[in-house]
């Protein structure tokens, strides 16, 4: 539209009677704010929520890594509903040694005979109550901790902060490979223990981020007025505080998600994370990089699913980034 | 600024201290006994086990071993791996290896992450931004060893432009590819870093100024918004240092590098507590000192920062 259509459009808007309205709305001449005065002022305004909503319904990122993700959750929710074959009780054949695809075995077979589809198919389970329940875990534990250094501050935050940097000085990998060697440890190697050590690792990212959030938001009016109203100080935090600093932490925590479903897959890639016999992405990826030369679809497959599934993640986390942060939005 | 480096340098001091108590509490003190675990399912003979006991401290109460320990790294005497080579001698072997790598990943990452991420910064909303953002995920979302197999199975098998497992000697060609992978993670972090910051920047007063007064495309670019744009980017890449060293581990094991994170690995699986724990110490210390150094590069790049106040 060149600018000559706008003005000539606009005088004919002028000429028509302003409409009746019960409130004062300026003459479209008068004010170019026509987006203004087509907002529905009666309708409820959208909370955060709403209006991220809105917007991610929109994203293509936001749908396919939604998608992606229903999907995977589905898979290892339900594992038998999207392979014929249960790899738990069916014996692989060493017969079928690295053979290609076969009628009913669309991945082929690994090295010892196993079928791929159905492995990566079981495996899912692992991958994703690892990075779930360490997710979890490190919500609490990391956001009760940011939450109070952030909210009281002093001496609490000072220690807090330092307990922080001394976590961070210990990359999570490194960290679960010192205490995944220690006897206890090694001797039962279970999801359990492995989702214990991440946690113990990965806490406090979170901690931080909810710490930056809190201090962000403590201070704003509406916390000042609930607290005048007689609100005490620690149901200030959980009533105001807290839903007010939500977003950047589940941005976060969806991210991380991803990055532990990595950490698992990688320790166990590396020997020391879950023990053969559960079957997952990272064992799986461990046992067929032998035999990389000569057949390197048992490696690619598991590898395709891990990375797409951290991909999705990541790719929600993103989106959600975009969706809830207004800053962000801005530019 | 005396005053200030000092004061960040005796902040550090608690953080390493902390770090190496964690560490050395975790690997000695927890339940399980190292030098049992050491005799694996033989009988344990206990005169043997008494004099390992007595070699690594570890008849003594916890609070002695850990200050016998801190007396041992500031003397460099720390011992004696279970090999018997004095582990001093086996960190001088394996960090330069280490280090090698992790400074190529760091010139990789930081030379191709802030040419793309200005060009895509530039170029924000077009063809080569949106392709570069999109490509950026994906290698964030792809585990590094996976990256690696990738890499090592095409390039270093498939084509043969690089050799696929690293010599002993872990010379600089030998080290490039492994290096792109470790890198490549970073390199995604550093890209999008470079072109939420050129974004940023483009928008700021001083650019406008610049053009205005007549000033080349070009001197705007790298005068004012490179410049400024960097200053995150360095403090990403300064902190990346001490990661890349720790997080060496996945990519030294695809690529048979002699480095820090093989022999790490080596001493997890044998169990080699007193090995373990030097070189976590070592790799504390390297994180520690580079968020210094970064601490005191943003007040050489930025001047607007001061640290009297």
């Amino acid at each position: 539209m060149t600018p000559d259509n706008t003005t000539t459009a606009r005088h004919a808007d002028s000429r028509r009677p302003a409409p009746r309205t019960a409130h004062f709305v300026a003459d479209v001449s008068e004010t170019p704010l026509q987006v203004t005065d087509r907002v529905k002022d009666e309708a409820a305004p959208l909370s955060l929520w709403g209006e991220a909503w809105k917007n991610l319904r929109r994203q293509p990122l936001f749908l396919i890594s939604a998608f992606l993700i229903l999907v995977v959750v589905a898979v290892s929710l339900f594992p038998g509903l999207f392979s014929p074959i249960d790899p738990t009780s069916e014996a692989c054949q060493l017969a079928n040694s690295d053979a290609g695809p076969a009628a009913g075995h669309p991945l082929g077979f690994t090295q010892q005979g196993c079928d791929v589809y159905a492995r990566v198919i079981f495996g899912t389970r692992s991958s994703v109550t690892v990075g779930l329940f360490t997710t979890i875990g490190v919500l609490l534990i990391g956001g009760i901790l940011g939450a109070v250094a952030g909210y009281y501050g002093g001496w609490i935050d000072s220690v807090l902060a330092r307990i922080n940097d001394i976590f961070f000085a210990l990359p999570l990998i490194l960290g679960a490979i010192v205490l995944m060697q220690l006897p206890m440890l090694r001797a039962n190697k279970t999801v359990g223990t492995l989702v214990l050590i991440l946690i113990i690792f990965g806490w406090p990212q979170i901690a931080r981020i909810t710490r930056g959030a809190v201090i962000e938001v403590r201070n704003a009016d509406f916390v000042t007025a609930a607290r005048s109203l007689g609100v005490s100080k620690f149901g200030a935090l959980m009533r105001h505080v807290m839903p007010n600093s939500l977003a950047p932490i589940i941005v976060v925590a969806t991210i991380s998600l991803g990055t532990f479903i990595v950490a698992e897959s990688t320790l166990s890639f590396l020997g020391i994370g879950l023990p053969p016999s559960v079957m997952s992405w990272g064992n799986d990826i461990q046992a067929a990089q032998a035999s990389l030369r000569s057949n390197p679809m048992p490696l690619l497959y598991p590898a395709i699913a891990l990375s797409i599934t951290v991909l999705s993640f990541i790719m929600l986390g993103d989106a959600l980034r975009d969706a809830l942060d207004p800053k962000a939005r801005k530019r | 600024m005396p005053t200030y480096i000092l004061k960040r340098f005796l902040q550090l001091i608690p953080v390493f201290l902390g770090a190496t108590l964690l560490v050395y509490f975790l690997v000695f003190s927890l339940p399980g006994d190292p030098i049992v675990a050491l005799f694996g399912d033989k009988p344990v003979n206990e005169a043997v086990a008494a004099k390992l006991r007595a070699q690594y401290n570890l008849d003594q109460p916890f609070w002695m071993q850990y200050l016998l320990y801190l007396k041992s790294i500031f003397t460099f005497d720390l011992g004696q791996d279970f090999s018997g080579r004095p582990i001093a001698a086996v960190l001088g072997e394996v960090f330069p290896v280490t280090a090698r790598l992790a400074i190529m990943a760091l010139i990789f990452e930081g030379v191709f992450g802030i040419v793309f991420g200005l060009i895509a910064g530039l170029r924000k909303g077009k063809f080569f931004d949106a392709t570069v953002l999109v490509a950026s995920l994906v290698v964030i979302g792809i585990p590094i060893f996976v990256l690696g197999f990738l890499l090592q199975f095409t390039i270093g098998v498939q084509l043969g432009w690089a050799k696929p497992t690293v010599s002993s000697a872990a010379t600089v060609p030998d080290l490039i590819l492994p290096a792109i992978v470790l890198g490549l993670g970073s390199f995604a972090y550093v890209l999008r870093l470079t072109r939420t910051s050129v974004i940023e920047n483009m928008n700021a007063d001083y650019v406008r100024t610049a053009t205005a007064k007549g000033l080349s495309r070009f001197q705007v670019v790298r005068v004012h918004i490179l410049r400024n744009s960097l200053i995150p980017v360095i403090t990403f890449l300064g902190a990346d240092l001490g990661a890349l060293m720790g997080g060496a581990i996945v990519t030294e094991g695809i690529f048979n590098v002699p480095g820090v994170g093989n022999r790490l690995y080596r001493a997890v699986l044998s169990g080699e507590g007193p090995t373990v724990v030097s070189i976590v110490t070592v790799l504390v210390l390297i994180y520690c000192l580079s968020n210094l150094l970064v601490d005191l590069l943003y007040g050489w790049l930025d001047p607007r920062i001061r640290y009297d106040s």
